[in-house]
């Protein structure tokens, strides 16, 4: 019976989805009435077990002392942080901290990063990091920064890439679920930003049941200058209430334009899952973003309130500022022709990815069975020949027929999103599948599909949403993991998997667990970024305004209760180590200059009883902690970061007197 | 009229010791994979990178090392003089163009070089023998001198000292002087 019934896991591949589903029901039947495959053997299937090209592993093997080729940077998700990787290796180098406090690095608990997390609601030590984006050049992904959304408070990061940092955060007001973020335009003019959930514009008390006609959603374009890269609100695009889930912008002959995904066109405001899945179809909003320059120039925009922080991070004063911008400038499309038009697409497509040429906007239907492809070329003749199909809130709804380019026909089920190589192929992830499908642009066969374990979400080969893809790698996202790794009870890590894409079928190669939940990634060969890093600070340009630049500069002045300390450190000592005549009740800021200039050698301070974290301050930088010491008695504090041979030796302490003591205050380096 | 000209040549070869360091020093160790390098010029000493003197010090004072500070080396002072003077004496020769007064120069300029490169002996043994009876980490035995000329090993440290551009100009220098000499009529007027 087992050898005339079973089907393995690559005849269920190769086969159309429906059949598909047979099969699996096929299988579950006979395995129900015990005389199909197995357990053991479908299970082991289902894996993928036996399914690698024996020479996997010497294709991700990165010698040690060698450099992987890629950099990868996968979203934490609700981490709220970044991750760097190396591909082919999978190798984890960095976290880096964005939206959420990360103690190890004193992110968001030393005074210098705090204002960094500062919003219109205060403070805010989380969020939700979904997109990476890099700052691209001509359309190719140039290596200078890396942009990420936060999802929940509405913000988008700016990560500069000479020192990993995340040296800017801008909140976006008139937003909330910041998904449809942060996608770049060709030469890095701006990122967009748009809200996924529609809300009251501008935000007010009113009845949820009142939300068709009354809420709205804001399409924001964030400047970003092209030296600099500090980023303003340019203006938001005010839309109808519909969800915007996801957005890529045009590229080539594109440029100008960015495409929006919508969902719950239908204003649902209650049970979405069925309620925003009544239509059809859909829309692909196209914004014609230099038509919206045009506007702003001419004057047709309203300034409006949209009280919002801006974030800004110092090289120089190792230190970020936070400021309060009230107003942002406002268009309508009603009000403003030629600016928005809606393409129908079938069922709440969820990505919208163009093509390396720009010519085609793939819309990944999540709860179709096809994927369904727009044609820039043919969207721009139906403009211009009003092949309309009546409007939504004055937008003109572009005829599907005179827009669609054509139908992948049954890929799979769930599209979700779409990346391209080098050699005029798209590679889409289908969720409820659980696979990934290589097919041809133009001819929209399908070529190639794979299982990925388990659920795949967001895909990225490097460059592979830009004009210039490249054709070695494809990292698979996946939302459910289960078995794949050896468990760490009922919460597992989340999973990736690289894929080799040179030939023409895929090739599994390697799994990797990731930090938090993974949703995009970007990636870039290593010669873009890997050169031009930061090594160390130059003590000489360091303007911190209480650094301590030599051991001639410490001191410790008081101020009432508020005790500044201007402390070194440096291979293997702080100076000063002894501080007396500090009271219990005062406020201690313990300034750090690490006065090393040679590259790796970074040094912590940590302080018995500080409600913070540790401090670790890099060669050439000034990092401050406040602690509260609470009662009188000898405190000691400590180096953090193994720094040299005499590392355990670099200590020192503070006397803490009572309140009313009169214990003088001194401090001291090497005295008896 | 070959012999001034060579004698002059001579004078600016030495003039231009000033644009190129007389010795390289480089240590190499597994936490500095790319090397301290340091150079010896005949009025300066420097790095490879702005904080590499800091650097070899930071490492060295464990060990009980002198700190390298430009200002502890009076010859920094006393050299950049000698080379003006020589030079100056090599142009004022080549101007009386009398050949006894060429080998005169290349005598004199060669001992100078003998007792610069001794002294450079003198102070790297006081700089790998004197060491701080403080020091964090003391190996009995252990001297930390530099070679001279050639490669060591000290301790963690793999050690390379050879010359640089000025060291040979001033070789080019004597051998320009010896051909002054040679081209030069016993009989000059």
């Amino acid at each position: 019976m087992k050898a005339v019934f079973f089907i393995n896991q690559n005849q269920i591949n190769t086969m159309k989805f429906p059949f598909k589903i047979i099969a699996l029901a096929l299988i579950g039947g006979l395995f129900i009435t015990s005389c199909g495959p197995s357990t053991d053997d479908v299970k082991k299937d289902m894996r993928g077990e036996g399914a690698l090209s024996s020479d996997a592993a010497e294709r991700v093997y990165v010698k040690p002392g060698e450099y992987d080729e890629y950099y990868a940077f996968l979203s934490g998700g609700f981490s709220g942080q970044l991750a760097v990787y190396g591909l082919p290796s999978g190798r984890l180098f960095k976290v880096i901290p964005v939206f959420s406090v990360d103690p190890e690095k004193a992110y968001g608990f030393n005074e210098e990063t705090k204002p960094m997390l500062e919003t219109t609601h205060g403070f805010i030590p989380w969020d939700d990091s979904h997109h990476p984006e890099l700052s691209q050049t001509d359309g190719e992904t140039d290596g200078r920064w890396i942009f990420i959304n936060g999802n929940n408070t509405p913000r988008i990061a700016r990560v500069d890439l000479k020192t990993f940092e995340t040296v800017e955060i801008i909140e976006i007001p008139n937003s909330a679920g910041n998904h449809s973020s942060p996608f770049t335009t060709e030469n890095t003019e701006y990122v967009v930003a748009g809200t996924r959930f529609a809300v009251p514009f501008q935000q007010k008390d009113m009845a949820i049941k009142d939300y068709k006609g009354n809420f709205k959603g804001a399409l924001s374009y964030i400047k970003v200058d092209s030296v600099t890269g500090h980023m303003n609100i340019e203006f938001q695009v005010l839309m109808p209430g519909f969800n915007y889930d996801l957005s890529h912008s045009g590229k080539g002959k594109s440029h100008g334009w960015s495409f929006f995904t919508t969902y719950n066109t239908e204003e649902a405001s209650t049970l979405l899952e069925v309620n925003a899945s009544q239509n059809d179809k859909d829309y692909i909003a196209a914004i014609n973003w230099k038509k919206a320059e045009e506007y702003i120039k001419a004057g047709k925009f309203k300034t409006m309130p949209g009280k919002h922080a801006h974030n800004l991070y110092s090289d120089e004063t190792h230190s970020a500022t936070s400021e309060i911008i009230d107003e942002v400038k406002v268009l309508d499309p009603a009000e403003c022709p030629g600016l928005v038009y809606f393409m129908p697409t079938p069922k709440s497509p969820h990505g919208v990815d163009v093509d390396p040429t720009g010519e085609y906007i793939v819309g990944n239907g999540k709860l179709s069975a096809d994927l369904t492809v727009h044609s820039f070329t043919k969207m721009l003749k139906a403009i211009e020949d009003k092949a309309y199909d009546g409007d939504a809130y004055g937008i003109p709804i572009l005829k599907y027929e005179a827009v669609h380019a054509g139908t992948v026909k049954q890929p799979g089920l769930g599209p979700l999103h779409t990346e391209f190589d080098d050699k005029g192929n798209a590679y889409t992830t289908f969720f409820i599948s659980s696979e990934v499908v290589k097919w041809k642009v133009g001819t929209w066969e399908v070529i190639d599909r794979k299982p990925t374990y388990y659920s795949v979400g967001h895909l990225m080969i490097p460059g592979g949403d830009s004009k210039k893809p490249t054709g070695k790698y494809l990292v698979a996202m996946n939302k459910i993991t289960k078995d794949r790794y050896l468990s760490t009870g009922p919460e597992v890590t989340q999973s990736a998997q690289l894929y080799d894409i040179s030939g023409e079928k895929m090739e599994l190669l390697l799994d990797f667990p990731t930090i938090g939940e993974p949703h995009y990634a970007q990636g870039i060969h290593k010669d873009k970024v890997h050169p031009k890093t930061t090594k160390i600070y130059k003590l000489d340009d360091n303007h911190h305004p209480f650094a301590a630049k030599s051991d001639r500069d410490t001191k410790v002045v008081r101020e009432g209760n508020i005790v500044h300390v201007y402390m070194t450190m440096i291979r293997s000592h702080f100076a000063p180590d002894n501080i007396e005549g500090i009271k219990v009740g005062d406020e201690v800021y313990f300034h750090i200059t690490n006065l090393e200039q040679d590259y790796d050698v970074p040094h912590g301070f940590s302080v018995l009883g500080a409600q913070n974290s540790e401090l670790l301050v890099m060669p050439g930088q000034t990092e401050t902690l406040v602690w509260y010491p609470k009662y009188e008695g000898v405190i000691p504090f400590y180096c953090t970061d193994f720094c040299s041979a005499l590392h355990q030796e670099m200590q020192g302490y503070v006397r803490v007197s009572a309140r009313k003591s009169n214990t003088e205050l001194k401090w001291s380096l090497g005295e008896d | 009229m070959k012999g001034r000209i060579l004698m002059g040549s001579a004078g600016i070869l030495l003039l231009l010791m000033f644009l190129f360091p007389m010795w390289k020093i480089t240590l190499s160790a597994p936490q500095y994979p790319d090397g301290l390098t340091m150079y010896i010029w005949v009025n300066k000493i420097t790095g490879d990178e702005p904080g590499t003197l800091e650097n070899i010090n930071l490492m060295n004072h464990y060990v009980g090392m002198k700190m390298i500070e430009p200002s502890m080396f009076p010859e920094l002072e006393i050299f950049p003089v000698v080379i003006y003077i020589v030079s100056a004496l090599a142009f004022i020769f080549a101007f009386i163009g009398r050949r006894k007064l060429y080998l005169l120069w290349t005598g004199l300029i060669s001992i100078l070089g003998v007792v610069g490169v001794y002294d450079f002996y003198t102070w790297l043994y006081d700089y790998g023998h004197n060491l701080s009876p403080h020091a964090a980490i003391k190996v009995p035995g252990q001297a930390y001198m530099p070679p001279v000329f050639g490669y060591k090993i000290l301790l963690n440290f793999h050690v390379w000292s050879y010359p640089q551009g000025a060291s040979y100009l001033i070789a080019i220098a004597v051998f320009f002087a010896l051909l002054a000499w040679y081209f030069t009529p016993k009989k000059a007027f």
